[in-house]
């Protein structure tokens, strides 16, 4: 495709003009350094606007400790409502009008999707975003978009693995979430499992957003005979799966998507009795999981909660992700030197072994020029009817 | 009201002023606020269809956003799978727009008021699954959505942005020279005597069935071509941008605008532009008040209040009421 | 056939829940002669309330009482306030003033109680006496609800006179004013009425899909289809309809190539072709009009 490879020279020009030219310092002064965000505040993705708010509650924080290399942090976090085209005019806007610095943690796939190209084009970080498809980590095409958490993709090839070395002829019911959240997981699982795939999964059913329950999908499932269940759903329809195989007697082995894996969000309204026994694979320390509360890390993180955010659930795992998400940006300001936007982008290129309050221990923070993907391990753990219990080794995946 | 203004010297004047204004506008103020401004006029051009189905054909619909995908998405294709030129995917965009709002003019036809709405509701909440659909991924480039560049700018020493507004302010005020043309027509006529009385129209020998299927379409065509428009102006498509949030968009921009009006649509746009900006700035600047959505609800009640017969049925009336004046009371 | 058994009343339970919203949305239709959008985060927001009496140590029952008794009152107050400006007004300006509202009460909502799912408990015992895979005892308690809901709705309009009152001030305006009903007053007991068969709606369907802002968006979505299937000016019907609804949801997921993915757009075809055939619904009267 024409329009691909012109992209791809695009960047590769866009590299080296960056080194000739002086140093782009927008959004940077002596005393401040501005921050864009898009979030959803409104609309049907709003469950994770709590993202944006604990990032700005942690900014605030940060400005009154001192501000960062003695700078206060203009943190602006807009609304995108989800919707693609608003994004792109809510980053215009961060990026022509108010003149930030960099993109910072913007959250969602279609979103993110919608300002790939213009953010590049313009040679603006766009940093640690909150979403998990793979296609953040691909310097060559895309120089200035990086992403953050574990790639869908990969989490799925790790559940494949798991299903091939431990499971006795698996037969396999998949639920995904018809968009590219949920085939991003579908396709990654699909892969893990090889040339088998075909034969071993016996069930695939997509659900949309807006259908009410996944109730016919489930019942569906068991009735194909299959002995192990991917669920790649988000809270409230996994919550809905989780119930529903419990009701029905269903009891395949249940491979929950990281998505869904908070106790106190998914587990606790699906019922911890139907939810033990569930696998998943994780990254972020659960707040509910007691085998944290004696951990620094953990108490870190309840200080923070309860001196800025004294009114939020602290059972959601979304503050636990901001909170991780800010405290990386934060690393990556204070101990870069130029803080111009090719060096920011440079030092968030060069994290190593980074640890981070709300992460799990062995897990760590790593990127280099050519890995902008910051966080690629997790660990897989069973649910015992009161918290996530690990097992095996943490599982280091590269991206495909 | 119900009838489109006949042409007048004042009416001339007041439009070559507003085209005045508009075409000094982007060299007034930035890249972004021209493409803000194009996105409100992209808009509009939707609405244009809307309010010649609804204000001035008496049908209703909560499903524009289909045709707006249809019009999206056609442009896209031609641009990434094609490589065509920008323009030229326009008159294949608004042809596509019209047979599929032709043929879906067809079933409706046996359908009124609220199961009209219905059924077009029920293509607005399809839309988003039918452009998922694996079977259609390569062209549709499936849930990633598809990439096109934005268009050259057409005169050197313009930005791309400044560019495409004065493309798109064309393309609106060109399409809202023909709907004026068409409401004022012999068709236009019997499009508004089929709202105001179908059964009187269709004893005066008006064939209902086909003017009301034909204006399905035209309506369909506007939005289609708004919808080709929009993706000059985002540079993306991808199926989430089509749901049903859009449609109802589209029904509020109408009817804020002035629903059987031609320029309240330009009013339209604006306000699905830049009323959630600012109900935003307010969130934003007051901690307390309540989150950006409710405050454009509030706004969205009380615009109703306020200017019941939406902005330009207001200065309709502001003027009519000007010239009704006592004689001699006036300065 | 055990897997058509087992989708049939799979859809006959998610049916039920379809028609309480259809039941609602019916219900408002009859009392002022339009559809209001709100009515689903209305729902949402009365279940919001039950939900905290409930987390203030009441019994579930009693949250209900209250919640609907609640309900009931805050529809007559928003017909009061905020709808009674535009009584006057063309469909689509009530329209969106109902748009708005729901925006409200959707944001507001969140705002208050924040996005994350919460459980809801089912005003039903777990243990019925009998044990079904085929039907769950909270779906048999719905459809046995919203029947009861029925009845009473049926005997309201049929048998009292503020019923008949009220669906003559819908009807035509200005012939009730003129033989004495007050038309603003009934339009307002329709609002509080239909707001309280919302929140019954609601504090059914929570228990099922989990109580979140977003959770009647779907819900209602397929509960106007399954009133507009059944026709409305039937409230039978509409019970009906959402039953149809329910059932032909899953069965074309499952019987149709393809229809997994369509389920949905494949539901709305069949639903539109039914109008295009009988344009008032199954059971819905055509309206005559006269010149």
């Amino acid at each position: 495709m024409r329009i691909k490879n012109l992209l791809a020279a695009g960047a590769a020009i866009a590299l080296l003009a960056g080194t000739a030219q002086a140093a782009d310092m927008t959004g940077i002064t002596d005393t401040t350094i501005k921050i864009g965000n898009t979030n959803p505040y409104s609309g049907p993705a709003s469950v994770y606007s709590v993202i944006g708010k604990t990032i700005t509650a942690y900014f605030e924080m940060v400005n009154e400790m001192g501000g960062i290399q003695g700078r206060q942090i203009d943190f602006i976090s807009l609304d995108d409502g989800y919707s693609p085209p608003r994004t792109v005019e809510q980053v215009r806007k961060l990026v022509e009008q108010e003149q930030v610095a960099f993109l910072f943690n913007t959250l969602g796939t279609p979103t993110n999707s919608a300002i790939h190209r213009y953010v590049n084009a313009k040679k603006v970080p766009h940093l640690f975003l909150a979403t998990g498809a793979s296609k953040w980590g691909q310097p060559d095409k895309y120089p200035w978009t990086m992403g953050f958490q574990p790639t869908y993709d990969v989490e799925g090839e790790i559940y494949a693995k798991y299903v091939l070395e431990n499971i006795e002829d698996p037969k396999i019911a998949i639920l995904f979430q018809n968009d590219d959240y949920g085939k991003d997981y579908r396709d990654g699982f699909l892969h893990g499992l090889g040339d088998k795939a075909d034969e071993l999964v016996v069930s695939m059913l997509p659900y949309e957003v807006t259908d009410p329950t996944v109730d016919s999908q489930i019942l569906k499932m068991q009735e194909s005979g299959a002995n192990v269940f991917f669920n790649i759903t988000i809270p409230k329809f996994a919550a809905q799966a989780i119930r529903k195989s419990c009701e029905i007697g269903w009891k395949p082995v249940h491979l929950l998507n990281n998505v869904s894996s908070s106790v106190g969000a998914t587990l606790t309204p699906a019922g911890l009795e139907c939810s033990t026994g569930l696998i998943t694979a994780l990254y972020i320390k659960d707040p509910v999981d007691p085998q944290w509360h004696d951990d620094p890390g953990y108490k870190e993180w309840v200080g923070f909660m309860e001196k800025n955010m004294p009114d939020a659930d602290m059972t959601d795992v979304n503050y636990a992700f901001g909170y991780n998400v800010s405290r990386l940006m934060h690393h990556v300001l204070d101990t870069c030197e130029d803080l111009s936007r090719e060096g920011i982008m440079g030092c968030a290129a060069n994290l190593k072994d980074i640890e981070l309050p709300m992460i799990m221990p062995g897990i760590t923070v790593n990127t280099s020029p050519e890995d902008f993907y910051p966080i690629q391990s997790e660990q897989l753990a069973r649910f015992d009817g009161e918290r996530w219990v690990t097992f095996g080794e943490v599982i280091h995946a590269g991206s495909r | 009201m119900d009838r489109p203004n006949p042409v007048t010297p004042q009416l001339l004047a007041a439009v070559a002023v507003a085209l005045l204004f508009a075409g000094f506008l982007p060299h007034l103020v930035s890249d972004f606020t021209s493409f803000q401004f194009t996105q409100a006029m992209a808009y509009g051009v939707a609405l244009l269809g809307l309010n010649i189905l609804t204000g001035y054909n008496g049908q209703f619909s909560i499903g524009h956003s289909a045709f707006y995908a249809v019009g999206a998405y056609t442009a896209a294709i031609l641009l990434y799978h094609f490589e065509w030129n920008h323009y030229a995917t326009l008159p294949v965009a608004a042809l596509v727009a019209f047979a599929v709002g032709f043929l879906f003019g067809l079933p409706a036809l046996r359908l009124e008021g609220l199961y009209l709405a219905l059924a077009t509701f029920a293509f607005a909440v399809a839309t988003p699954q039918l452009l998922k659909f694996d079977a259609f991924e390569h062209w549709t480039g499936g849930v990633q959505g598809l990439f096109v560049p934005k268009p050259e700018p057409l005169i050197e020493g313009l930005s791309a942005d400044q560019s495409l507004y004065y493309v798109t302010l064309a393309v609106m005020v060109l399409l809202m020279a023909l709907a004026w043309c068409l409401l004022h027509s012999r068709s236009g006529r019997a499009m508004m005597a089929i709202r105001d009385n179908p059964i009187a129209a269709r004893t005066m020998g008006i064939n209902t069935a086909l003017y009301k299927t034909t204006t399905f379409g035209i309506s369909a065509m506007y939005t289609g071509i708004a919808g080709a428009l929009s993706v000059f102006v985002t540079e993306f498509v991808a199926p989430d941008a089509f749901n049903f949030f859009l449609a109802v968009n589209l029904l509020i921009g109408s009817v804020v605008g002035g629903i059987v009006s031609i320029p309240g649509v330009i009013f339209g746009g604006l306000f699905l532009v830049f009323l959630p900006n600012f109900a935003q700035d307010i969130s934003r600047t007051y901690p307390f008040v309540p989150p950006p959505w409710a405050i454009f609800g509030i706004f969205l009640i009380l615009v109703i209040y306020f200017v019941p017969f939406g902005v330009w049925g207001a200065v309709e009336r502001a003027f009519a009421w000007w010239k009704r004046r006592p004689a001699g009371s006036g300065r | 056939m055990d897997l058509f058994l087992q989708l049939t009343f799979a859809g006959l339970a998610i049916g039920s829940i379809y028609s309480c919203v259809a039941l609602a949305v019916v219900m408002i239709y009859q009392a002022t002669d339009h559809f209001n959008f709100a009515q689903g985060e209305m729902a949402m927001f009365s279940t919001y309330i039950a939900w905290t009496l409930v987390g203030l140590g009441a019994p579930v029952w009693l949250a209900f009482l209250l919640a609907v008794g609640l309900s009931f009152l805050a529809g007559v107050a928003i017909e009061r306030v905020i709808v009674k400006p535009v009584e006057n007004a063309p469909v689509l300006n009530q329209i969106i003033v109902f748009i708005g509202l729901l925006v409200i009460f959707n944001a507001v909502a969140g705002w208050i109680w924040e996005f994350t799912i919460k459980p809801f408990p089912s005003l039903f015992p777990a243990d019925l006496g009998f044990k079904s895979t085929l039907i769950g005892p909270h779906h048999i308690g719905v459809i046995a609800l919203t029947l009861g809901v029925l009845a009473l709705v049926f005997a309201f309009f049929r048998f009292t006179r503020v019923g008949l009152a009220m669906r003559a001030a819908a009807a035509n305006p200005d012939s009730a004013r003129l033989v004495g009903v007050s038309v603003g007053w009934m339009l307002a007991l329709g609002w509080g009425l239909a707001a309280a068969i919302g929140a019954v709606g609601g504090i059914l369907v929570a228990p099922i899909v989990f109580l979140e802002p977003n959770m009647m968006a779907g819900v209602l979505l397929y509960g106007f289809a399954g009133a507009l299937l059944g026709g409305v000016s039937s409230p039978g019907g509409a019970v009906l309809g959402g039953l149809v609804v329910g059932v032909l949801e899953n069965w074309v997921g499952q019987y149709v190539p393809g229809g997994s993915e369509l389920k949905l757009t494949f539901a709305l075809i069949l639903i539109v072709g039914v109008l295009v055939f009988k344009p008032a619904g199954l059971f819905g009267r055509v309206v005559v009009r006269r010149v």
